[in-house]
């Protein structure tokens, strides 16, 4: 198999205008195109007026391509930029909330916090909530070391990423 | 001034003369202002909403102004989906202003209330429902720029009945950007250059000539670039009236229903300059065999086109006048003569052909005779199958924007209202309306909006008593199966206009073809001609879907019992 024909996941950011119903109009895009989202965030930019979206998407080559052109024929849309695939040329956070019964495993509960850096920021008698913070991977590492009757509830913000300083970005197009 | 009231300020503006629509509960303001426009906007009613919108997509179609249509809320604004998609398939500029229930009450379900903005999403190029009056000139002018500047689309404007009575400052912006949105013109040169050098060493060249020249009127430039390097063309079902004054250039339709010699041209050539085609499946048949030994030059306005359904060697992103332009800057010898010999000699052997003789009416011999009888600059609109198909094949198409017709979505019932709004649009222009019987009853009602305007319109039914396209599929692959498709009870189509009060007449024969048609185009006001044609005629050649457009079916057989079929129904009715 080629690399333009490999299936992986690609992260896209877009800078929209800020207005009622966009993410609406871009999911509804993506969906009407076959693309499937497998995170998507929305915040303020550094342009007032103007939102970010952070999208991860799978797919080929010729569907990142297309989600770009795509993306472009949107009025809302002002810019895409493609994030870098290679992990040490980009910088991506992702953050989860995740509610625990401490049943007998309170002490391995909390040096497993310590490895990766967690916190606790809610305790009672019976569990806690614990933030976890880093790439989509060491979060969702995370959360795997946890036995399935140990969590109560899970909540994850979606990726945020962007290119380092030193990667030239591209236009989308 | 209240918010109904810049509405039509703002089209005066836009050099808007040409309204089409409905009124209702949610859009009753502005149309309470209408009467105050009278004399500047002239207002056409129809019957119904998807009528007005295929009338507005034909006037904007033949005219190449943005078609303007305002309907109510709720049920007008659904009513207008198929019309919208119908556009934006094509690529028609449409502002479409539905009515909308107040702001205060949108997502309580209340009384005709319907996410229009969320249903019109996928099939508009941008929509906007208007929250303050504050906001409203420039949501107008945005509608008219994002509609008809770049690719052209519909857009829809939805309007809420508080912000239609509410005041506010009228401060219309003459220009206006988007951030983001600036669609490219000019092809970029070196792409250019890339182009002519590949056209310099090719030794079988084929341009195909796509709805996009149509749109950007570009026919002339692009007949000139033919003759200059004595290219043969082929088109696609939106790309007619290439017309280059050497006729051995021109090898008409291609795809799913083109010639067979405009097929073996693509599936020969060694160099295809494509201009503003988007290779759709019924262009392209396999995408894995399609000009296999071709280099690919794609010209289009729409990024997102190129690259989309087949490979592009030089892509050129911009507006295909432009572009054209700057192609017929190149001076260089060019001699094609061996290639278009080898064509000519495939239109030889493989000519357009039809069995003539035989007792029943050829649909095929109508269109030729309306051909030869009307005049050169006549306007066609045809509705969707075989009808359609027959038209494509066998009018001889000498301008741009002469030919009307749903290609992308394929749209039955549009004809008949389209081509109201096309002879709104060019009214010293003869406009001609073919239909089948299935396509015509679907918006049958506009007969009644063709005779309160008294529009001279020339509509010809051509009924085989079948939903004909489907039947042909059925006929071809399904054993000849006929599910659901025998419409062999249609009513009498002259009598329906007559009731209306529309001249018409009915024919059966093939010796009445020839007077019916002199007399259609003699007649100075509205008129019907409902020709009874031969009920199991196919459209050939095809390529079946999906198919090599190299080798298309060029023959098939008589289907006897679908004819016996139909007569004895008639009989059975005692007529």
């Amino acid at each position: 198999m080629n690399m333009a024909n490999a299936v992986r996941e690609h992260l896209v950011s877009m800078l929209v205008h800020n207005k009622p119903g966009v993410m609406r109009k871009v999911a509804n895009l993506f969906a009407r195109r076959g693309f499937n989202i497998s995170s998507i965030t929305v915040g303020d930019s550094e342009v007032p007026g103007l939102a970010r979206l952070i999208i991860m998407v799978k797919g080929d080559e010729r569907i990142i391509e297309q989600i770009e052109k795509q993306a472009y024929k949107l009025v809302e849309v002002v810019k895409v930029t493609p994030i870098d695939p290679i992990p040490e040329n980009r910088v991506e956070r992702e953050m989860a909330l995740v509610k625990v019964k401490f049943g007998d495993q309170k002490q391995e509960l909390f040096q497993l916090v310590e490895i990766f850096r967690g916190k606790i920021v809610d305790v009672s008698k019976e569990g806690a909530i614990i933030e976890i913070t880093g790439s989509r991977s060491k979060v969702e590492a995370f959360i795997r070391l946890l036995s399935e009757n140990q969590i109560v509830e899970i909540a994850r913000t979606g990726i945020v990423a962007m290119n380092r300083w030193n990667v030239v970005e591209k236009e989308g197009f | 001034m209240k918010g109904s009231k810049m509405l039509f300020e703002a089209l005066l503006r836009e050099g808007v003369d040409t309204v089409f629509g409905i009124p209702g509960g949610a859009i009753i303001n502005v149309y309470d202002e209408l009467c105050n426009y009278e004399n500047k906007i002239r207002f056409y009613l129809f019957r119904h909403e998807q009528g007005a919108t295929h009338a507005a997509d034909g006037y904007a179609r033949v005219t190449g102004k943005p078609g303007v249509v305002i309907v109510t809320s709720g049920p007008g604004a659904t009513n207008t989906v198929t019309g919208i998609a119908t556009a934006y398939m094509d690529s028609v500029p449409l502002v479409v202003i539905t009515g909308q229930v107040p702001t205060s009450m949108i997502g309580t379900d209340a009384f005709q209330e319907v996410d229009v903005t969320g249903i019109t999403m996928p099939i508009t190029k941008h929509n906007h429902l208007v929250t303050s009056v504050e906001e409203l000139p420039y949501s107008i002018k945005e509608a008219f720029f994002v509609a008809t500047t770049g690719r052209p689309g519909p857009v829809v404007l939805d309007f809420p009945k508080d912000i239609q009575t509410a005041e506010g400052e009228f401060d219309y912006p003459e220009k206006i950007e988007i951030l983001g949105y600036k669609p490219t013109v000019k092809g970029h040169p070196r792409q250019i250059k890339r182009a002519m050098e590949l056209l310099k060493n090719s030794k079988k060249p084929l341009v195909i000539v796509g709805g996009g020249v149509n749109i950007s009127g570009a026919m002339d430039l692009v007949n000139q670039f033919l003759d200059k390097f004595g290219i043969p063309a082929v088109s696609t079902l939106m790309g007619r009236g290439v017309n280059p004054s050497n006729e051995k250039l021109y090898y008409g339709g291609i795809g799913m229903h083109g010639t067979y010699y405009g097929n073996y041209a693509v599936a020969n050539a060694d160099l295809i300059i494509a201009l503003g085609v988007r290779f759709s499946d019924r262009i392209i048949g396999n995408p894995k065999t399609f000009a296999k030994n071709a280099k690919i030059v794609h010209v289009d306005i729409d990024p997102a086109e190129i690259g989309k359904n087949v490979r592009a060697d030089v892509p050129i992103v911009g507006d295909v006048k432009s572009v054209v332009s700057e192609f017929l800057k190149y001076d260089f010898k060019t001699d094609f003569s061996e290639w278009i010999e080898e064509l000519q000699e495939v239109k030889r052997r493989f000519p357009l052909r039809y069995e003539k003789g035989g007792k029943f009416i050829k649909p095929q011999y109508i269109v030729e005779k309306v051909d030869e009888v009307f005049p050169d600059d006549t306007i066609v609109v045809a509705d969707v199958g075989q009808n359609q198909m027959w038209v494509a094949q066998y009018y001889k198409f000498k301008y741009q924007r002469s030919f009307v017709c749903s290609g992308g979505l394929g749209t039955m019932g549009y004809a008949l209202p389209a081509g109201i709004g096309a002879k709104i649009g060019v009214p010293d222009k003869e406009v001609v309306v073919f239909a089948g019987d299935g396509g015509f009853q679907m918006n049958i009602q506009e007969l009644m909006t063709v005779r309160r305007y008294d529009i001279p319109l020339k509509i010809i039914v051509m009924d085989n008593k079948a939903l004909g396209m489907v039947r042909q599929w059925q006929q071809l692959f399904f054993n000849c199966r006929y599910s659901a498709t025998i419409l062999a009870d249609n009513p009498d189509f002259a009598k329906i206009a007559e009731a209306i009060g529309i001249r018409a007449m009915k024919i059966e024969k093939p010796e009445e073809v020839d007077r019916a048609i002199e007399e259609l185009a003699r007649s100075k006001g509205p008129m019907l001609v409902h020709a009874l044609i031969d009920p199991a005629e196919v459209v050939l050649p095809m390529v079946p879907p999906g198919g090599d457009v190299g080798s298309p079916l060029v023959e098939a057989p008589y289907d006897e019992n679908l004819v016996e079929r139909i007569l004895s129904f008639e009989k059975s009715r005692g007529e």
